[in-house]
């Protein structure tokens, strides 16, 4: 019963926010919704048992993700409302529905046709996170270290592209500043 | 009670609204945010299936997913600020300078 309910709400909720997410044309509304969706997100998987999965969902996106976006957001102009030109609103939404229902059903065919095996079952009486490390750090070695790598790479490319030229400003327009500056030499 | 049809149906309406997102939108931060939907719903369905079926791949699966968006994140606001400090602008609209 109790999972029910939590089921309902947290999809309800999340449906809810997410379409405000891709509607708003607001910024800040677009960017807070979209975080309080990862934080209810992070609540299915606290329902399906993947406790780990749902504190990792809580630090990265939450925390690390979203804190990056409202950085860049201090670079862009936030409180402007953005203007887009939609085209045709009804061809999208009919054309994004149609795709997704496409590519759920050709991705949930193995499913139903119960082929599916599991490969490194659950065991028992032992916690999420312990269960996790045993895999992860036994068959998934690899491809956890060269995530690592990729994270890495991310993070000097990052610094590389957003690093230069940080000590100038990006939304006021450089003549006022030069304005200032002669000012200041005029004194 | 709750079955595997149910996560599925929850994530494929997440995963439509990210679609819709990713095809009407033209400012490209927005374009960001709804990629971010996509691949949550995604995750859902991992975690569903792997749930269900009693297995760990489906999770193991999830955390390479969260590493990719994060790494993603980070290299395309990197590319953003540099667009912006080039152009003033997101709007895919004025990027686009080649005219056919």
């Amino acid at each position: 019963m109790y999972e029910i309910v939590a089921f309902y709400l947290f999809s309800a909720l999340t449906i809810g926010l997410f379409s405000v997410t891709v509607m708003s044309s607001n910024l800040l509304y677009a960017m807070t919704s979209l975080a309080a969706g990862m934080v209810l997100i992070s609540g299915f998987f606290f329902l399906l048992g993947a406790d780990f999965l749902g504190a990792v969902q809580l630090i990265v996106y939450v925390g690390a993700v979203m804190a990056l976006y409202s950085f860049a957001m201090m670079f862009f102009d936030a409180t402007r409302d953005i203007k887009e030109k939609n085209t045709n609103d009804a061809l999208v939404f009919l054309l994004g529905g149609m795709s997704a229902l496409m590519l759920v059903l050709m991705f949930s065919a193995p499913i139903f046709s119960e082929n599916v095996q599991a490969l490194y079952p659950m065991t028992e009486g032992v916690g999420n996170a312990q269960d996790v490390g045993m895999v992860l750090f036994t068959k998934y070695l690899i491809p956890f270290e060269v995530a690592a790598l990729m994270l890495l790479v991310a993070m000097i490319s990052g610094i590389i592209l957003a690093g230069k030229k940080m000590d100038s400003s990006l939304t006021e327009d450089m003549d006022a500043d030069d304005e200032i500056m002669i000012v200041k030499d005029e004194k | 009670m709750i079955g595997l049809s149910h996560y599925l149906i929850v994530s494929a309406i997440i995963f439509s609204i990210g679609l819709v997102g990713v095809l009407r939108r033209r400012n490209l931060l927005m374009l960001f945010f709804a990629t971010e939907v996509m691949l949550n719903a995604v995750n859902i369905a991992f975690a569903a299936i792997s749930h269900y079926y009693n297995d760990l791949t489906g999770q193991m699966f999830a955390f390479f997913i969260v590493a990719i968006a994060a790494s993603e994140v980070a290299v395309g606001l990197g590319l953003l600020i540099i667009l912006f400090k080039k152009y003033g602008s997101l709007d895919l609209d004025d990027l686009a300078n080649m005219k056919g």
